[in-house]
């Protein structure tokens, strides 16, 4: 037997007899607000000034957008923020729904890691490639894996410890201590980053040297501009503890900071595993079936 | 009927704010819906003038090759991102999603309207990029090395690049805010087997959105790079493949024609059930074929990519799997038919669209068997029968669910009946033009006409003429569609808050026609009565 998954209209009526003049609903819809339409001309702008300046005309149309950009991140987040702190706009359930918001954000995100990977693999295996260089290519010095690479992955490794750490103790209302630790962990962000950008100054190839830095550069780039991102956030978060902004059952801000860093984490042991050591093993000489 | 809502909420923002900030899902699905229609306008255009041009061999009018290849690319563009995704996706989805669920808004009523926003810039993006520099004529597919800087050194592919880039990015946004407002904000007791089907097709929509966009976005980026920054991932003489950009691209490309297929789908079974006033015919089955159809969906995706040269084994598995497909579509099929089966059916305009819909896309699915096996495909890839099966199955398909839900909901959103019989002449005017547009096409592609081309050999003429009547019928039925968009928003013919009888049991008849601006102030609740 179907059931009938929907009301009836016998009892439709009297849904309604029940109801009386006030909201009762548990969701929060925000007034219009102008950040929307900002940002889509932010974006437009952008848009018309990248490829301006690929064109060899001048980069200000593409930093005036930049700038439109993130006026509209600071004006749009700081109503949000201004929202989660006022009593009764975002319910239980709203809350939920801010979690599930962020973590299909994170899914989109690893998605389009998934598209460099591929190109990493697409490329270095001869059996995919109709191309098939060997890999890596001759002529490309590699960087080591036991080297930096390594050390920056203990950092992100620590780093997920001590945000962690944080997390606990913002659970435990232990305020000073969590502000600590998401210090930390921001800190160790930005160590990454400077290690990261010292290994690209120092490698012997540049991006348009063929398709192992194409892959290495753009792999390894947007990864690390997800790590400054999350490393800004947590900063974020970090000033927000000090402000009081989260209470033990109130910090879907800080959550989502988590959350990301977890991901970029995770991304980046992909990354060290594939393009650092798997990559630099000899298996790509093998000839072509 | 019923109102559940309250005048008393009823106070709206006025004047161009009210649009341009919007935070209302109805507003804003009513933005999608125009922007579709303009932007179908002149996607429609293009598609006259490559019939006309191709009405006869030799040249007519278009004097200059790439501008036709400029036609063809902006045409497909166009009808895919700014006509049924933005209509069936953001115009019905944002309108329906949260009228058939019981919640006031999305979940993210800001996000929803930059989602809107994203789009309309794309838009404009995408029409510089036809103008620009000799325009992009790549064909949507923006297959390297045509797409490459050596064949398109201006700025016209790269505009069409950011232009894809926003209405991408204006897709993830708009899938994180669908798949969040179903999961989250259902009416108690409307267990997930209990949702609408539409409400089934449209979070499995916004899952392929969210998980084959981003590659999208990734191989355009590296497209990108390639073009203006030295990089080499399509280049051989680097090291790279172009082969990659096709793997990259139909990777999404495959599941991309589900996104706009799935919501068709949703819409299709609520018509079907509504109008043969029954409930859907096995309704689990089709929850489930259509998750299925999602899933398979993403491992298809090297069919379009026959002749670049796999070993016969991956061919094997490329043919196997994308068959799979047909089953469940086939449940699909059958599932709409036994609903029809013995009910007591109202042959009104959206119905009769519905079933216009059965029947295009079953011949469309039949030529997709077709080209599934590999070893045909090597015969008909890049010909007209490709044009053909892709027309029937997606493109007029979702042309006509889109015609249908219009028709369907029209009353709930401008609280006006549209004129019957002017609907149904509509239809029959369609539904000809269509079909001798594209029936056609197969018998030129199985002759070997290639798809793409500006000019064809005489032995083709005698079906593409029949193919130019037919868009200039269709053409007519486009413009007739307005006809009978503008007689119903000036008509004076109410609306009833549930217009097609007992056969509509969604929430979305629950509420007044037009649907107030604000609906579903108090939750509905939907849980079924107790056994008695
Ligand atoms: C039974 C299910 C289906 C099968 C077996 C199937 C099979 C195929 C195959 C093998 C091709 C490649 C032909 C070639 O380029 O040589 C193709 C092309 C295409 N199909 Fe389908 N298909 C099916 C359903 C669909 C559906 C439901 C849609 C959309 C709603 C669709 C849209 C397309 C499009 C747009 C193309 C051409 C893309 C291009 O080259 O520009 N197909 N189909
Ligand atoms: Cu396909």
């Amino acid at each position: 037997m179907i059931s009938v998954y929907f009301i009836n209209h016998t009892t439709a009526g009297e849904t309604s007899m029940a109801s009386d003049t006030v909201k009762t609903h548990p969701w929060h819809v925000p007034e219009p607000s102008p950040w929307p339409i900002l940002g889509t001309i932010a974006g437009f702008v952008m848009a018309i000034g990248g490829i301006w300046y690929m064109h060899e005309g001048p980069i200000w149309l593409l930093a005036v957008g930049f700038a439109l950009l993130i006026f509209t991140f600071y004006g749009w987040w700081r109503q949000v923020i201004i929202e989660s702190n006022t009593a009764g706009m975002h319910s239980e359930q709203t809350k939920v729904g801010l979690r599930y918001g962020f973590l299909f954000f994170i899914i989109s995100e690893l998605m389009f890691f998934f598209a460099f990977f591929w190109a990493f693999f697409h490329s270095s295996l001869p059996l995919l490639s109709k191309v098939a260089v060997p890999w890596p290519p001759a002529g490309i010095e590699l960087i080591p894996a036991d080297g930096v690479p390594l050390l920056n992955t203990l950092i992100l490794l620590t780093s997920s410890v001590t945000v962690t750490i944080a997390h606990h103790a913002l659970i435990e209302d232990k305020r000073s201590t969590a502000t600590k630790w998401t210090f930390i962990t921001a800190i160790l962000g930005v160590v990454f980053l400077f290690f990261q950008a010292e290994e690209y100054i120092v490698a012997t190839f540049k991006l348009s040297d063929g398709i192992y830095p194409s892959t290495f550069y753009l792999a390894t780039g947007f990864h690390g501009f997800h790590v400054f991102v999350g490393t800004c956030f947590l900063f974020v978060c970090g000033f927000r503890l000090i402000k009081g902004h989260f209470t033990p059952d109130h910090h879907i801000g800080f959550e989502s900071a988590a959350w990301y860093w977890h991901f970029v984490d995770v991304v980046w042991i992909f990354l060290y595993i594939n393009v650092y050591i798997w990559g630099s093993l000899p298996f790509g000489h093998i000839s072509p079936a | 009927m019923s109102d559940i809502t309250h005048d008393h909420h009823d106070h709206r923002p006025s004047g161009w704010k009210r649009w341009a900030y919007s935070t209302n899902h109805k507003d804003i699905g009513t933005m999608y819906l125009v922007l579709s229609m303009v932007a179908a306008i002149i996607g429609g255009a293009a598609s006259i003038l490559m019939r006309a041009e191709l009405h006869e061999p030799g040249i007519q009018f278009i004097t200059d090759p790439q501008f036709y290849n400029v036609l063809v690319t902006a045409h497909g563009f166009i009808m895919v991102f700014f006509v049924v995704m933005p209509a069936l996706i953001g115009g019905f989805g944002n309108w329906f999603i949260p009228l058939m669920i019981g919640t006031p808004d999305m979940a993210f009523p800001r996000m929803n309207n930059v989602s809107f926003w994203l789009v309309a810039a794309a838009l404009i993006l995408l029409v510089i990029a036809g103008f620009i520099d000799g325009g992009a004529g790549t064909g949507w597919t923006v297959y390297p090395p045509l797409s490459s800087a050596d064949y398109h050194p201006g700025m016209a592919v790269d505009f069409g690049i950011l232009a894809l880039h926003l209405a991408g990015a204006s897709s993830i946004l708009g899938a994180i805010n669908f798949i969040t407002t179903i999961i989250n904000m259902r009416a108690p007791g409307m267990t997930f087997h209990r949702m609408p089907l539409f409400i089934w097709a449209m979070l499995l929509t916004a899952f392929l959105l969210l998980l084959a966009i981003p590659v999208l976005a990734g191989a355009l980026t590296m497209l990108l790079t390639d073009r203006n920054f030295g990089t080499a991932f399509f280049a051989p003489d680097g090291g790279g493949d172009p082969v990659l950009w096709q793997h990259l691209f139909w990777f999404f490309g495959h599941p991309e024609v589900y996104i706009m297929i799935l919501p068709a789908f949703g819409i299709i079974s609520e018509i079907v059930s509504t109008f043969s006033k029954k409930p859907i015919f096995g309704y689990l089955g089709m929850a489930y074929a259509m998750t299925s159809i999602g899933v398979v969906g993403f491992v298809v995706w090297a069919h379009h990519m026959y002749t670049m040269g796999f070993n016969v084994e991956t061919r094997a598995y490329f043919t196997l799997a994308t068959m799979v497909i047909a089953v469940p579509t086939g449940i699909k099929i059958f599932s709409w038919l036994a609903t029809m089966w013995g009910g007591s059916i109202k042959f009104d305009t959206p119905m009769l669209y519905s079933m216009g819909f059965i029947f295009l896309f079953v011949v469309g699915g039949v030529t997709g068997v077709t080209l599934a096996n590999a070893g045909v495909d090597m015969a008909f890839h890049d010909t007209y029968f490709v044009v053909a099966h892709f027309h029937y199955v997606l493109s007029i398909s979702a042309l006509f669910s889109m015609y249908a839900g219009f028709y369907y909901w029209l009353g709930k959103m401008s609280g006006k009946r549209y004129p019957e019989w002017l609907g149904r002449l509509q239809f029959w005017v369609t539904f000809v033009g269509v079909n001798l547009l594209f029936f056609p096409q197969h018998f030129a592609g199985m002759a070997g006409m290639p798809r793409r081309i500006i000019d064809y050999p005489d032995a083709y003429a005698g079906w593409n003429m029949v193919s130019s009547w037919g868009a200039y019928v269709s053409a007519v039925g486009g413009i007739l569609f307005f006809v009978v968009l503008y007689k119903t928003l000036t008509s004076n013919v109410k609306a009833d808050a549930n217009e097609w009888g007992v056969g509509a049991t969604t929430l979305e008849w629950t509420v007044d026609s037009p649907a107030p601006f604000h609906t579903h102030e108090v939750t509905p609740n939907v849980a079924p009565e107790p056994a008695e």
